[in-house]
């Protein structure tokens, strides 16, 4: 059975005194379990909401999305979440943020810290439990945030671009990172990108979506060897642009309801 | 250096209000000078009488505003939450905004008699609106990301309000509540001297009647006092509850 089923989901957002926005348009998606999958598209295609629907923090106008055949009806712990703004709780330190899901699971304290700790050291931010998220940099808020889910033991991983707010460097470095978890802990995740390199490196397939009303283009196998040389990743990434560049060409002309918002 | 920079103006008034009494330049009947004004204050203090006074005027305003901020906090977090609790209180709460609520306050001693009920409703009123007012415009801004995550981190939804909503709207319920403090001083002093056997505005107000101005001068000081150190306290509580805040 596959991990993730999207089936036929639509969804339209009514907007007082003007045409609704049909932001999903018919999509459907299976995701197999431990599969790394990443959605590609312009901005405005619905990535992220479709990203949010899987998380049940939004419903679908139709359709349904199920989890290894149970539809979703709401968020749970099975399935977290990493958002581009890293989203901590700014009122807990690294080592609360990371401990939060575990307390939330009533799991006692002693345990809860040596679970959290492993998370910290594994995302390299051993000596900074006791720092609260301000002081930190946006590529160590995204590290705790990474440590914070993963904590929980979801089986489905939801990243919302994750890295869209880091400078190139650590965008890199984080992207190695994630792949190194990923093929060390085997979770399902779904990626939302604008980065189609990136898409590439990460995942095993790649969805790409068109310019609003978002509907599925291509799917692309990206399934490179792991020491797939980057000359590989690259020419797999070009072709994808050359795809995609169409549909990012058609969400900017003028009169995209989306360009006019403030 | 600070503490130096923010007293010696206080010091160096003291000294030109005494010359200025001393040389005749104001009436000392009218004015009282410093020296007659600690005097005036140790008057006070030696009967026990200031004591007494300063420890019912605390109950008071310790009790309206513990309630203020206890229900402010939870209405504020409603109105933002449900909408129903927030069409039935929000004009309510419009038509409160604007009234001085010194202006209830004939009112209240009506309803809850010239003890210290009266004092302790005039004093949550106050208080209130600024609390609930900035409680509800900090629950509404709360960011969804935050309430989504805190979810498939498994939140419940019940635990939801005591793990994310409060402590995101904690700045501005402690903002709100210093507002609500620097009132609740107004509201004490001017619930007392309408009507009150006891009480810091009561203490003003008598003194003053009996024509004893160092005294009076030597309450209203005390009020004066009290409301800085408890703004002070505040301040202090209030930077160590935040001190996660960017600076």
């Amino acid at each position: 059975m596959p991990h993730i089923e999207i089936v036929g989901i639509t969804k339209v957002y009514e907007q007082p005194a003007a045409p609704p926005i049909v932001a999903l348009d018919g999509v459907d998606l299976t995701v197999e379990h431990d599969q790394f999958v990443s959605l590609v598209g312009p901005s405005g295609c619905g990535k992220s909401t479709l990203l949010h629907l899987v998380g049940g923090f939004i419903s679908p106008s139709t359709g349904e999305i199920r989890i290894d055949g149970r539809p979703v009806t709401g968020p749970g712990p099975d399935r977290g979440i990493v958002f581009q703004n890293f989203a901590l709780f700014p009122w807990l330190t690294v080592r609360g943020n990371v401990e939060y899901g575990l307390a939330e699971k009533g799991i006692p304290r002693r345990e809860r810290r040596k679970v959290a700790q492993h998370f910290i050291d594994m995302v390299k931010l051993t000596g900074f439990e006791e720092v609260y998220p301000h002081r930190l940099s946006g590529g160590m808020q995204q590290r705790v945030a990474l440590a914070r889910m993963l904590a929980c033991d979801p089986q489905i991983l939801l990243m919302d671009e994750p890295f869209g707010a880091l400078d190139a460097q650590t965008r890199l470095i984080l992207q190695e990172e994630l792949k190194e978890i990923w093929r060390q802990a085997r979770k399902t995740v779904l990626f939302v990108t604008h980065d189609v390199r990136e898409a590439v490196f990460l995942s095993q397939r790649v969805v790409v979506m068109t310019a609003r009303p978002g509907r599925i283009k291509e799917i692309v196998d990206t399934d490179l060897p792991a020491d797939a040389p980057r000359l590989a990743v690259d020419a797999l990434a070009e072709d994808i642009w050359a795809t995609l560049r169409e549909e990012v060409l058609k969400a900017v002309v003028p009169g995209d309801r989306r360009e006019q918002a403030p | 250096m600070t503490t130096i920079r923010f007293y010696l103006p206080l010091f160096l008034s003291l000294v030109a209000w005494q010359a200025a009494v001393t040389a005749g330049l104001a009436p000392a009947e009218m004015v009282p000078a410093p020296l007659a004004v600690f005097e005036g204050l140790w008057r006070l203090l030696r009967g026990g009488e200031l004591l007494r006074h300063v420890g019912v005027s605390m109950y008071r305003q310790l009790a309206g505003f513990m309630l203020a901020a206890v229900i402010g906090t939870a209405l504020g977090i409603g109105m933002a939450r449900l909408e129903g609790v927030r069409l039935v209180f929000e004009p309510l709460l419009k038509l409160l905004y604007p009234l001085p609520k010194s202006a209830l306050i004939p009112l209240l001693i009506l309803w809850f008699g010239i003890g210290h009920n009266s004092k302790i409703f005039a004093i949550f009123l106050g208080c209130l609106l600024p609390v609930v007012l900035s409680v509800y415009n900090g629950s509404r801004g709360i960011p969804r990301w935050l309430v989504w995550s805190a979810q498939s981190l498994g939140t419940r939804p019940y635990r939801l309000l005591w793990k994310v909503y409060f402590p995101a709207t904690l700045p501005d319920l402690l903002s709100g509540l210093r507002i609500g403090l620097a009132l609740s001083f107004t509201l004490l002093v001017s619930s007392e001297f309408l009507i009150a056997r006891a009480g810091l505005g009561f203490l003003i107000q008598s003194v003053g009647e009996m024509g004893d101005y160092a005294a009076m001068f030597a309450a209203i000081l005390v009020v004066a006092l009290i409301g800085f150190a408890a703004d002070r306290l505040f301040v202090r509580l209030m930077a160590r509850a935040l001190r996660w805040q960017e600076p």
